[in-house]
């Protein structure tokens, strides 16, 4: 079953606390990875691949430049993942 | 600000070693005789003909967070670990600029370690092969090559004036603290943070090293297995961690009321172009370097009353470098108190002319000489004044000491440095 919105935001915020060291509750819809987050471009592929594995979804790398923000990433999963 | 002669001070000494988390803690267990060489557990050194090592006595990923810890490879681990210590022993309190002691541009690193992010490379190609190309971590580059450690500690420290990794295999430490004091000489800096990190404990280069037959293969006394000058010595013993010292003009140093340790005159280099890994057994490449030393510096030979040797504990090289002291130093060598603290932390190959330069700044500094251990039958082809089992004082007055280092492919660096 596809996960909600908020089920990929908390996803989301473990694979930031568990990569950057940022704490779960920092990790909000409106934040920049780059700015916000100390994930930078190198630590953003991490991010990705942990969340194409967890969500089990395919994030191409054309793709991954337009995911600013933590709210960017949930949306274009809760949009792509497996049904 | 430019000058080919400037004096060079080391103001800070930092150090994550077999026998302790810092400098003081490896001090201590130099003193005291101690050995950190332990038997390796686990499955993956089952069967291996050599499961002893070195082991560092506080594991990085017990002093880093996290988030840092898991984008450098162990080595660069271990040495911004001895360089944070390094930085804030020379009384530095934030990274260049923000200190405002050190100018971003007058400084440097040159940190060196003997094989990189070996265990990095070997770890991600276990990844590649069973979780898939995907899995492989993009920080697998910056955290495998081998100026990664100098690089993270130029970030750590705000160093502009030039980062700098020369590889010599294990003397890789000491060519880098060479380096290092020529970048002030020259005038191209006036504080570098150098030193050498090794972490190389992992089943491939120790089935590689032992199919060298370079390693001790004392499996069942690991304490007794690094045994430098004794007849019954088998090979070196794998260590790890890393010895970092801050060196500054003696001219910046003074400037801020800088403590300074000791002084290092500067180094004496030179190759064997004998063999890729043997040692020539004469001692000439290494005799070498010593002359140059005494050429470049003005080291006087009546003056030098201690010695870290390089001796690894193998059967050739040891008695190759006695040889060459005595060639060069003649009956000098007879006041010269020599010490082989590789008996206690085991080899950290490009790791050891760091930890060896912060244990011979301490020995002057403190004007003692760390011991010796495990010769319970010392070769007579040892021609020279082994301090052994306990640690020795050394004279008052004005004193000299040397820091040997020689590495694989032939390199001999030998390093001066003279109390103040």
């Amino acid at each position: 079953m596809a996960a909600t919105l908020e089920e990929i935001v908390d996803g989301l915020a473990e694979i930031v606390n568990e990569i950057a060291g940022i704490p779960v509750e920092d990790v909000q819809l409106d934040k920049s990875f780059t700015d916000d987050l100390d994930v930078d471009s190198l630590s953003m592929v991490e991010v990705v691949v942990a969340a194409e594995e967890r969500f089990d979804v395919k994030i191409p790398d054309d793709d991954v430049k337009n995911l600013k923000t933590v709210g960017d990433a949930a949306d274009y999963i809760a949009k792509h993942q497996a049904a | 600000m430019s000058s080919t002669n400037r004096t060079v001070v080391v103001t800070g000494i930092g150090a994550t070693t077999p026998l302790g988390g810092d400098s003081a803690s490896t001090w201590e267990g130099l003193l005291a005789g101690r050995s950190g060489v332990r038997p390796l557990e686990g499955e993956r050194y089952v069967g291996l003909p050599v499961r002893i090592a070195a082991v560092a006595a506080v594991d990085p990923g017990d002093v880093l967070p996290r988030p840092l810890a898991r984008r450098l490879d162990r080595s660069a681990q271990f040495a911004l670990i001895a360089a944070r210590e390094a930085w804030a022993d020379a009384g530095y309190t934030a990274k260049a600029g923000e200190d405002t002691a050190v100018d971003p541009d007058r400084l440097g690193t040159v940190i060196a370690s003997g094989i990189g992010g070996v265990t990095t490379l070997l770890d991600q190609y276990d990844v590649l092969k069973e979780r898939g190309e995907r899995r492989v971590s993009p920080h697998t580059v910056p955290m495998l090559m081998p100026n990664s450690p100098s690089a993270n500690v130029s970030l750590e420290v705000g160093a502009r004036a030039g980062v700098h990794t020369p590889v010599s295999a294990c003397a890789s430490g000491a060519e880098a603290i060479g380096y290092a004091v020529e970048m002030i000489r020259t005038g191209r800096a006036d504080v570098v943070v150098a030193g050498g990190t090794e972490a190389a404990i992992h089943p491939l280069p120790i089935a590689a090293f032992a199919n060298m037959m370079a390693m001790s293969k004392n499996n069942d006394e690991p304490t007794k297995a690094s045994r430098p000058y004794d007849t019954a010595r088998d090979g070196f013993v794998l260590g790890e961690g890393a010895g970092v010292v801050v060196l500054e003009s003696a001219e910046h140093a003074a400037a801020r009321g800088a403590r300074a340790y000791c002084e290092v005159l500067g180094q004496g280099l030179s190759s064997d172009a004998h063999h890729i890994a043997q040692p020539e057994p004469t001692g000439r490449g290494i005799a070498k370097a010593m002359e140059n030393l005494l050429d470049n510096t003005d080291l006087k030979p009546s003056e030098v009353m201690h010695l870290n040797a390089h001796a690894t504990s193998t059967p050739q090289g040891d008695v190759a470098e006695v040889k060459a002291l005595r060639r060069v130093l003649g009956d000098d060598l007879d006041h010269v108190a020599v010490s082989a603290t590789k008996s206690m932390t085991g080899h950290l190959l490009g790791g050891a002319g760091g930890i060896e330069t912060v244990a011979t700044v301490l020995a002057l500094y403190h004007r003692v000489a760390p011991p010796t251990i495990n010769v319970d039958d010392l070769d007579t082809e040892v021609d020279a004044d082994i301090v052994r089992d306990t640690p020795r004082a050394l004279p008052t007055g004005t004193i000299a000491a040397i820091n040997n280092s020689f590495g694989f492919g032939g390199h001999n660096v030998v390093l001066a440095l003279r109390t103040v």
